[in-house]
């Protein structure tokens, strides 16, 4: 035990009284808002230690963190990669339906502007198994009314015909099959000549005059002379106009997703279709002409011309 | 230790006094009292302060620092206790035990006997009292109050003249060396 010095000693003592009479002070006293002052004393000396035992608790649980609780971080993060995986399938499949949904709901609402002409609604099952030919098979066949020579049609635009039928299911051959097209004209000039396919996911127009004046970007429509598809339907745009003798060289982007077909139309007569595209709003003969049922030139060429 | 004995400080020599048994009890009781009652009757009165007077009285007589902060300590304290849940305990305890301190130190040191330096010391200590409890009342209590004015350099001044006065009679409580 450490001896005080005598004439300290009163000095100590004075010091010990007046700390114990200050706390008894701060045990009396409240402050307004802060409470009584030995606790806003105690709390004010406690701060710093608390705040630094803060500090280095945090710094002690981060390193625990980072460094020695890696085994349970893997393992973590294996569980949020395999959930993270299965929320990324599940949102694909979401995205799909909801896509889905969306062309059903176009497919209906144009079956509902067009009440009056019969068609049937098909899902795609199947496309050709090489490059060789365009074609795809839908779920709709005899038993619901299909026929060959059917057109097929999209709520974009003209898909192709219906060139095999079996009882549930149908092949359908796309225009750009190299065998396919349809009788087409153009919507400014009504100029008329066949649009067939190459093999390439374009088509070309052909026997159209190189005095005729055709626009990159103008659009074509059907013609209603292939006996197939009814009149104004949208065949695509021009997408590239080359000189030629006689004819002009034309390529044409096709209106309808002939790349990603998943559902379709088949018109079951060849009632006339109105589109609400610009095209056919456009040409002078105008989209809403009804097609005369008489037609009969160029019976064939649905095919290739 | 009844009789008086003599402190050698270097060259000075400062007696210490006694007092009869009871007599810094009694008059302390009979201080507080005072200071209690009297108020209340002559309001006037309240301008002096006699446990205070009691403090520095034998402070400087007993010139024992330890003694004399411990008995401003008790005296300050009963003080606090008669003045009403309004004071704090230690209010007046800090303030005397202080003044009990330096009373006795000064004691110790000076010849404290003569009227003139009585009557000096009692304003000063009077002074440091009021400096201490202004202090505790500014930082502790948090109530801002004028550190000194005019009534109080005039309750100083009566207090002093009265202690030395009361010291005088206090003188007889001593036993006789």
């Amino acid at each position: 035990m450490v001896a005080i010095p005598s004439k300290h000693k009163s000095l100590t003592l004075l010091a010990g009284v007046l700390i114990a009479q200050l706390l008894l002070l701060a045990v009396q006293i409240k402050r307004d808002s802060r409470g009584r002052l030995i606790r806003v004393w105690a709390v004010s000396a406690a701060y710093p230690f608390e705040r630094s035992g803060a500090w280095g608790f945090g710094q002690i649980r981060g390193v625990w963190t980072h460094y020695f609780a890696l085994q349970s971080t893997e393992r973590e993060n294996e569980a949020l990669r395999i959930e993270n995986d299965s929320l990324k399938l599940t949102i694909s499949q979401l995205e799909s339906k909801a896509a889905e949904a969306d062309r059903l709901a176009a497919l209906l609402n144009f079956k509902q502007t067009h009440e009056k002409v019969p068609m049937v609604g098909a899902r795609v099952i199947a496309a050709s198994a090489g490059m060789a030919s365009r074609t795809i098979e839908i779920d709709r066949g005899e038993q619901d009314g299909v026929r060959r020579n059917m057109a097929v049609i999209t709520p974009d635009g003209a898909v192709g015909k219906v060139i095999e039928v079996y009882g549930k299911t149908s092949q359908v051959l796309l225009l750009t099959d190299k065998d396919g097209g349809a009788g087409a004209m153009l919507v400014d000039t009504r100029t008329q000549g066949p649009v067939g396919g190459t093999g390439e996911p374009t088509m070309q127009m052909k026997y159209v005059a190189t005095e005729e004046n055709v626009t990159v970007g103008e659009k074509i429509v059907t013609s209603g002379m292939d006996k197939i598809f009814p009149r104004d339907i949208p065949i695509g745009t021009v997408m590239e106009v080359k000189p030629g003798n006689p004819f002009k060289q034309i390529r044409v982007r096709p209106a309808a997703k002939l790349d990603r077909l998943e559902t379709v139309i088949v018109l079951l007569s060849q009632e006339p279709v109105e589109f609400k595209s610009e095209a056919a709003q456009s040409g002078p003969g105008g989209a809403t002409s009804p097609a005369p049922n008489t037609q009969n030139t160029a019976p064939a060429a649905a095919e290739k011309p | 230790m009844n009789e008086a004995y003599e402190l050698r400080t270097g060259e000075t020599h400062i007696e210490v006094h006694k007092f009869y048994p009871g007599a810094v009890v009694l008059v302390a009781a009979l201080a507080l009292v005072f200071q209690a009652t009297a108020p209340v009757y002559f309001p006037r009165l309240s301008i002096l302060d006699l446990p205070l007077l009691a403090t520095i009285y034998f402070g400087l007589s007993r010139r024992n620092p330890s003694t004399g902060l411990l008995l401003g300590m008790v005296i300050g304290l009963a003080q606090d206790a008669l003045s009403g849940p309004t004071v704090p305990l230690g209010f007046y305890g800090i303030g005397k035990t202080v003044i009990g301190y330096l009373a006795s130190s000064i004691g110790a040191r000076l010849d404290t006997e003569h009227p003139a330096a009585r009557f000096a010391l009692i304003f000063s200590f009077f002074v440091v009292h009021q400096a201490v409890l202004m202090l505790t009342r500014r930082v502790l209590l948090a109530q801002p109050e004028a550190w000194f004015n005019v009534h109080l350099a005039i309750a100083a001044g009566v207090n002093a003249l009265l202690g030395t006065m009361l010291f005088l009679v206090l003188d007889r409580l001593r036993r006789n060396s």
